[in-house]
């Protein structure tokens, strides 16, 4: 379970991104995970709302999961397959030595801030 | 609602502390690798053979990572090599943080191979480089003989596949071959021992590769 620790490093990434003198809430948090990133995702939500719930302009934020899937390139080929199962094989020329084009990442992309402004009356 | 672009990578507080320890390993000509495997698998007895193997020829360091207990620093300590332990208290992996600060205790100027022996775990190590040359993969026998195919991140991100307890293949229905050829699927550089730590086999081979890999 580093789920935990993958959660805390997402938090410290954004909370150096807020805007200065801007303490509105942060409302959306989008990560991008790779279907082979080796993350469980509801293991990283529960992470990631124990932790933001107790951060200062987190309290509230939603953690928004995308997923990419893997793709592989034959350098022989020249062609990008998806597959499905981690079988790292060309499946037109059965070459052994390709590369993961997508799949293994893991990155904050963007975050989504509420600067709508306040009511004050 | 306005929207900041970030595109960072999660783990890369860890990466560079990875590539610091790196840079050191390689400025001291420590040679470094990590092993991993599920509890239990025997990194430990293989370290143990090793040092039987090695000792006298290579100058030895070892860093244990466990959740609890010093018990495998003590195993090694026992072979008078120098050895390290950290403990993390549940973590259930090694930090290239915690490891630099282990490094602290290493006198990296007297050793050539340092050997790091991860908390046993085949999931979440595979994602922190903690700076070492190479990561081996341990998988005994009576694990099965899916475990790379359930496993795969572990596989792809090692060099070296060691299939540990091979004694033991009589008494039950794992097929190493297969094994093997689930864990070069997934990864088909992989380089491959058979040992075990019980009769020693392998055990000659295993080292010999490493001493050429230190000695490079
Ligand atoms: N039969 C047999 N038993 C082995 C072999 N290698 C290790 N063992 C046994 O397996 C058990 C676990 O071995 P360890 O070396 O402690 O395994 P480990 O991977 O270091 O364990 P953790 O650090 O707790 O994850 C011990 O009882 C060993 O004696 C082997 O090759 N054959
Ligand atoms: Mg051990
Ligand atoms: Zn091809």
């Amino acid at each position: 379970m580093h789920e935990m620790s993958v959660a805390q490093n997402i938090i410290d990434i954004v909370l150096q991104h807020l805007p200065e003198e801007n303490s509105q809430p942060v409302q959306v948090v989008t990560v991008k995970i790779g279907k082979m990133a080796g993350i469980v995702p509801d293991s990283l939500e529960f992470g990631f709302q124990v932790i933001a719930s107790e951060t200062p302009h987190l309290e509230n934020a939603q953690l928004r999961m995308e997923f990419t899937p893997l793709i592989i390139h034959c350098p022989l080929c020249g062609k990008d397959f998806e597959i499905n199962d981690p079988y790292f094989i060309c499946p037109d020329c059965n070459n052994t030595n390709v590369e993961i084009k997508s799949g293994t990442e893991l990155q904050v992309t963007e975050i989504e801030i509420d600067d709508s402004p306040q009511e004050e009356s | 609602m306005s929207v900041i672009t970030i595109e960072r990578k999660v783990l890369e507080k860890n990466d560079q502390i990875a590539q610091k320890n790196r840079e050191d390993f390689t400025a001291n000509n420590v040679f470094t690798i990590n092993i991993v495997s599920s509890p239990g698998s025997g990194k430990t007895s293989i370290l143990e053979r090793t040092i039987e193997h090695l000792k006298g020829k290579l100058n030895l360091s070892v860093i244990e990572g466990d959740v609890q207990t010093d018990n495998d620093a003590r195993r090694i300590s026992a072979l008078d090599v120098p050895a390290v332990q950290i403990v993390t208290h549940g973590g259930c992996h090694l930090e290239a943080r915690l490891v630099r600060d282990a490094m602290e205790n290493v006198d990296l100027q007297k050793t050539q191979l340092l050997v790091i022996e991860n908390v046993g775990n085949l999931v979440c190590p595979s994602n922190y480089d903690l700076g070492e040359a190479h990561k081996v993969v341990v998988v005994s026998t009576t694990e099965g003989d899916d475990k790379p195919i359930k496993y795969p991140n572990m596989f792809r991100n090692s060099s070296v596949l060691i299939i540990n307890k091979i004694d033991l293949v009589p008494y039950l229905n794992c097929n190493i071959d297969e094994l093997e050829n689930n864990a070069l699927q997934i990864n088909p550089s992989l380089k491959v021992f058979k040992t075990s730590c019980t009769t020693g086999d392998g055990i000659d081979e295993w080292c010999s590769w490493l001493e050429s890999q230190v000695l490079k």
